[in-house]
């Protein structure tokens, strides 16, 4: 893809990224940012393209880390935003 | 192995970007929350499986097996957690995917002659490192592996300059040399950078460098998407560079805090005003069973609960102590700081989860009037939220954080553990005011105690 389509992407992005958190209660600012870091995880990606291009053994150890450490930031971080979220579960008249 | 076609491949990426749209939409608002995280999962899950399918992949076994171990540390930790240490984990988590980000780009670096490329490479190295690094100082501060306070030093200010400034010279020498050593370089500078940034910040201040740090490695992945052309990686990484700078804003003015003031405040000096001796000051400490008739001969209760009742795992004490209070006719509410506990929300889900109705959680705005009609205000592990030095010391590290007003309420119980100060390390001159009764011990012990005793009344 060329540089001009990534950048209005990107700028896309950026408009949608404010809008859909703009009005958010304090109560749900930590599972939002718990949810957000998840999201970042899917560097997981790009950890498993580069993993499967390694040609020489350092290049596949060090893209073998970045995988590890990237599992565990998106399974981690889906895992431990359900939990507290499964605190709210339950309260009547939570939808404020 | 290739069994999607690019078309296929870029329709099945935009379904995964929606995904995350739709996630951060859903966790806006405590109805969907857990829809929107679940949304968020199969997107990632889509992501994954698109990546297997359509590209083409050596070492598959050992990626899979990556993939297994990745998992298996992180899933059982995150499902066990305790909730105190639910803030530290999602440090630990946000600074593992920085790192993962730096290393992607790093490997990259190899395969590129173009300088553009190599633009976003040392943005994603750099600020991956940050985050990397300033993530596991906060983990390391939370988790009290050191100390809470800010760590200031006379020359820090001079030392994180030189370290920017070497490190933007090197990220500019990687440009335009592509040499892999200096890339290393400037991931030390970067990890360098990252322990600087954070270690000034202290005590309440923490959560909200968490939500910076996920932002930036929000933008680190977007960076990375642009080195390996991934327009998933751009969006998604946009999506959480975007809405977390938002959500530090929110979580700052819910503090009366600045951004800036928080990264930089420690560097300008008097930030770091909290007294570290504790004062040997007369206190006035009594017997639960005290406690217990101010409590039950009052009409208006105000509990303000804290950290304290959250380590000390009181939530179903408390809610007891609630409903017995309620059954002799006194009115009762829970005043919930913004940030009271160690992350905003930690009140309300602890007392969620100790059934509370939600009708008696009332937000510090809605409160703070009531006070002046409450008999009794009742602190329970709180300590920083309800310090009049935010107020009246314009020194002090929490000055002008909003607090909620007990000195209002004609009397004023502290259940603490000691008279150590609070998680600001600031000492609170309301412990000595002359309608301000102590009750020492674990927060839980405390309030069963009491509970007893006004079950006996």
């Amino acid at each position: 893809m060329d540089g001009v389509a990534l950048l209005t992407i990107t700028v896309l992005s950026v408009f949608v990224g404010f809008e859909v958190v703009s009005k958010v209660s304090s109560t749900l600012h930590t599972p939002l940012m718990s949810g957000a870091n998840a999201i970042h995880g899917i560097i997981l990606v790009g950890a498993i393209i580069v993993a499967g291009q390694a040609s020489d053994g350092w290049t596949l150890a060090i893209a073998l880390v970045a995988v590890v450490l990237a599992t565990a930031n998106l399974v981690g971080g889906f895992v431990v935003t359900d939990r507290m979220l499964e605190m709210f579960r339950g309260r009547k008249g939570a939808g404020r | 192995m290739i069994l999607l076609s690019p078309t296929w491949t870029a329709i099945l990426y935009l379904v995964a970007a929606v995904c995350f749209i739709l996630a951060l939409k859903g966790l806006s608002s405590p109805k969907t929350a857990r829809r929107g995280n679940l949304i968020g999962a199969a997107g990632a899950l889509i992501a994954v499986v698109t990546v297997f399918l359509s590209s083409k992949l050596d070492n598959i076994p050992w990626i899979l097996g990556a993939i297994a171990v990745g998992s298996a540390i992180a899933a059982p930790v995150a499902r066990r957690v305790q909730m105190t240490q639910m803030p530290q984990l999602v440090a630990l988590f946000n600074g593992v995917g920085g790192g993962a980000a730096a290393l992607v780009a790093l490997l990259e670096l190899a395969h590129t002659d173009d300088a553009w490329v190599r633009v976003a490479i040392v943005f994603t190295l750099l600020v991956g490192a940050v985050s990397f690094a300033g993530s596991l100082v906060t983990f390391a501060k939370l988790q009290e592996l050191m100390t809470t306070r800010p760590v200031v030093f006379p020359g820090l200010p001079l030392l994180m300059t030189g370290a920017l400034v070497a490190a933007i010279a090197a990220a500019v020498a990687v440009v335009f040399t592509g040499a892999g050593w200096l890339a290393v370089v400037l991931l030390v500078l970067g990890l360098l950078t990252g322990v600087l940034l954070v270690l000034p910040v202290g005590g309440a201040d923490v959560p909200i460098v968490i939500s910076l740090l996920n932002a930036f490695t929000g933008l680190a992945v977007a960076a990375s998407g642009l080195v390996l052309g991934n327009v998933l990686l751009v969006v998604a990484g946009t999506l959480v560079g975007a809405s977390g700078t938002i959500l530090t804003r929110a979580m700052a003015s819910a503090m009366g805090r600045s951004v800036s003031g928080i990264m930089f405040g420690a560097f300008r000096g008097g930030s770091t005003a909290g007294s570290t001796e504790t004062s040997d000051r007369p206190v006035r400490s009594s017997s639960p069973e005290d406690v217990a008739v101010l409590l039950g001969y009052a009409q208006k209760v105000v509990i303000v609960p804290g950290y304290g009742l959250a380590v000390a795992q009181g939530q179903h004490t408390v809610a007891e102590l609630q409903s017995e209070l309620e059954s002799r006719g006194i009115e009762v509410v829970f005043a919930i700081h913004p940030v009271a506990g160690r992350m905003p929300g930690h009140m309300n889900v602890l007392l969620a989860e100790a059934n509370v109705p939600y009708e008696s959680l009332k937000e510090m705005g809605e409160v703070n009037p009531e006070f002046k009609t409450a008999d009794v205000a009742l602190v329970v592990g709180a300590n920083d939220v309800v310090n009049p030095a935010a107020k009246s010391t314009p020194g002090s590290p929490i000055y002008g954080m909003p607090i909620l007003e007990v000195a209002d309420a004609r009397q004023v119980v502290f259940l603490k553990r000691s008279m150590r100060p609070g998680f600001a390390g600031i000492e609170n001159e309301l412990l000595f005011e002359p309608q301000t009764t102590l009750l020492f011990g674990d927060a839980k012990d405390s309030l069963a105690k009491v509970l007893g005793a006004v079950k006996a009344l």
